[in-house]
């Protein structure tokens, strides 16, 4: 009973210091546990390794590092710390992990979490938490629709903007007839209604959309399927990823369909996936990225001290983390606290201009971050003069139309 | 539509030679390999290494990759398979499971989850004209390279004492070693030889489909369902099921794309229904 007691009695006690502490003009506590934890919950050893993964613990480390260096002396946060962990893009270990990151680890932020089964997972917990949630690598529309809420942004990329980007510029090229080929999961019918959407939205059709089995190596059906469909497609459009992604452009060129008139369009494709095709695969491929490593002096800035660190160049992912994670910091930098109420709020609204988002707003409604878009061609390898360097940015896409331009309804913060 | 058919029989080639190899290590071994897939992915990666480490082009994989992975094979049987066999079968299940686990771990933490490049031979670059349509001239090749490895095969097993041998000592173990026949003289070759084999369609895999750790796991599944048709322990109908899995899957895709990969599975259960032991299975297999 005594030591009941006596607990109870120092809680109250810190309760009302933390209360004085924290009130207007009061210095020191003002963080809580004294320090900053950003917590990267990611897949370290699945398909979205290479996109993401351990690499982008090291960009979310370089915000860290910047944000010190900006503010020296002067910094709110003192203290920061970097966890990161393995979701193995499953909904349930998202899940346990989130909580295990939010209690344990007392995390402040999580960051990254691609796959969309899994952020959704994340977002609940947040949530309830009322913790801050930063999605990056997840594409669904529904973070900032039926899922938002007050603790959760998504920044980057949504399949509505790579739909966008792609499906109704190559339309508007003049590539009006499509075959949409996609994987059949939660992720491929998304991207598939999006890109139909953008598709009909720009003046095309499609043609025919085929379900692809998931994961799949032989893709060869539905490519001599595509020159024979009526009327012919003149673009497939394929919303695979990684591995599939990848046997289907070696079948794509085997078939040599490019000079049977069909052109490729990609729904989502990585820096890495370039990589493992080489350049030559894919040369003349559109897709629409959210970054590009070397867009301009201050992109290519950083990627250099990326390079050095990691030994390749950072796919647009990662720059989005790190971006993510600095805008965090900031808002902390502005709300003079960690207290999530009070970050969330300095987020709403933020006007953003770093090396990743460009023209950049936080759309206080729906917390997605609006932000110029990029529609890229693959170089092909004679053009490429150094390592990564593969893609062509054809046109920027403003924020304005990069992304939805009314919040949706169905988002009740 | 014959050039969908056609398109079966490449995918089916693939099929069947990683079912031949699973075919004669169960017939002889009795021993359910799940690292099958992960050899053939060996394959492939190896293939890979020849290339950007040493210089090997295609041609010399082809041969160099499938004996080394053979010889890993036959150390892997002497050092541990063989301990295990006279246990349950469960023993060997899991090893074998294991196994494919760590090695896909190993080469993840190597060279990462993304595929590695693989250029296409330069000479098979072309396409062939098949008198009805063109085909890509690496297709021919690989329905080629697999008819003609499993028809040599075919022939050895049927042709050779040593066929004759390894033949009896897998459809009839007990059999032939009460005929005097030394069947454990011929383990460790045979379970080498399969191996080789998941290897060698690697390393044809190489050029046209991703190199990636996890190529293997992702087609197992259908190359047990594979033997599941063909018969357990039948050689014969291992390939035949290799190439029938191949053009269902292509029709399947074709007609009805969401359902194509379950259409493997419903074929294998009709034919179980009909036959329980396998198009061209032995009962006793069971």
């Amino acid at each position: 009973m005594r030591i009941m007691g006596w607990s109870c009695g120092l809680a109250a006690t810190g309760l009302l210091l933390a209360g004085c502490a924290g009130g207007p003009g009061g210095s020191g506590g003002k963080i809580s546990d004294g320090k900053v934890v950003l917590a990267v919950l990611n897949d370290a050893s699945g398909i979205y390794a290479d996109t993401s993964g351990r690499a982008t613990v090291e960009a979310v480390r370089m915000a860290v590092a910047d944000y010190r260096a900006k503010y020296g002396g002067k910094a709110v946060a003192e203290k920061i710390e970097v966890e990161a962990a393995d979701h193995q893009n499953k909904p349930e270990i998202a899940n346990s992990k989130a909580q295990e990151l939010y209690d344990r680890k007392k995390a402040d932020l999580i960051v990254d979490v691609p796959t969309s089964s899994a952020a959704f997972a994340v977002a609940t917990i947040a949530k309830n938490k009322k913790k801050v949630f930063i999605d990056v690598g997840a594409a669904s529309t529904e973070l900032e629709g039926k899922q938002c809420n007050k603790y959760t942004f998504h920044y980057g990329y949504n399949s509505y903007m790579l739909a966008n980007g792609t499906g109704s510029e190559v339309t508007k090229d003049g590539l009006k007839n499509w075959y949409m080929v996609y994987p059949d999961y939660a992720f491929g019918q998304d991207m598939q209604k999006t890109f139909g959407t953008a598709i009909k939205g720009a003046g095309g059709t499609v043609v025919k959309s085929d379900p692809t089995p998931f994961p799949n190596d032989n893709f060869s059906t539905f490519l001599l399927k595509a020159p024979n469909l009526d009327p012919k497609p003149q673009v497939i459009g394929t919303m695979h990823a990684g591995g599939d992604l990848v046997n289907l452009v070696k079948q794509y060129n085997e078939y040599k369909l490019r000079d049977k008139g069909v052109r490729l369009a990609v729904g989502l494709l990585s820096l890495s996936d370039i990589h493992s095709l080489g350049p030559d695969a894919l040369a003349g491929v559109q897709h629409t990225d959210m970054w590009y490593w070397n867009l301009d002096e201050r992109s290519r800035a950083w990627a250099d001290k990326f390079q050095a660190k990691t030994g390749k160049r950072p796919t647009s992912n990662m720059g989005a983390n790190y971006s993510a994670a600095l805008q965090y910091l900031e808002a902390v930098q502005r709300a003079g606290t960690d207290k999530p109420d009070e970050v969330v709020a300095q987020l709403e609204g933020a006007k953003i201009d770093d090396m990743f988002a460009r023209n950049a707003t936080i759309r206080a409604a729906d917390h997605l971050l609006l932000h110029d878009a990029y529609l890229s061609q693959v170089k092909p390898a004679s053009e490429v003069k150094e390592p990564w360097d593969y893609e062509k940015v054809l046109k920027t896409v403003p924020a304005a139309e990069a992304f939805q331009p009314q919040p949706d309804p169905a988002c009740k913060l | 539509m014959l050039q969908q058919a056609f398109n079966g029989l490449v995918g089916g080639a693939f099929y069947a030679l990683l079912a031949l190899g699973l075919a004669v290590i169960f017939g002889m071994l009795g021993v359910v390999n799940l690292a099958h897939g992960a050899f053939y992915m060996l394959g492939a990666f190896g293939a890979f290494i020849a290339l950007d480490s040493l210089g090997l082009n295609f041609w010399l994989a082809l041969v160099v990759v499938p004996l080394a992975l053979g010889a890993a094979g036959i150390v892997l049987e002497r050092a541990f398979i063989r301990r295990l066999t006279p246990l349950d079968p469960l023993y060997n299940f899991l090893f074998t499971f294991g196994l494919a686990l760590i090695l896909q771990d190993l080469v993840k933490r190597q060279y990462g989850v993304n595929s590695q490049p693989y250029p296409r031979p330069s000479q098979l670059g072309g396409t062939v004209n098949l008198g009805l349509f063109t085909y890509p001239a690496y297709q021919v090749f690989v329905l080629g390279a697999s008819v003609l490895v499993c028809g040599g095969v075919w022939v050895v097993l049927t042709r050779t004492r040593v066929g004759m041998i390894v033949r009896a000592a897998t459809e009839k173990p007990e059999l032939s070693r009460a005929l005097g026949i030394d069947v454990g003289r011929w383990v460790t070759p045979v379970f080498g030889f399969g191996i080789a084999l998941a290897g060698f369609a690697g390393v044809l895999a190489a050029p046209m489909r991703a190199v990636n750790p996890l190529m293997g796991s992702d087609l197992i599944i259908t190359v047990f369902a594979v033997v599941v048709i063909g018969g357990l322990g039948s050689v014969f109908g291992s390939v035949a099921a290799g190439f029938a899995v191949g053009l269902v899957s292509a029709l399947g895709n074709y007609y009805v794309p969401s359902l194509s990969q379950t259409l493997v599975f419903i074929l294998m259960a009709a034919v179980l229904l009909w036959r329980p032991a396998g198009l061209f299975g032995r009962e006793e297999a069971l």
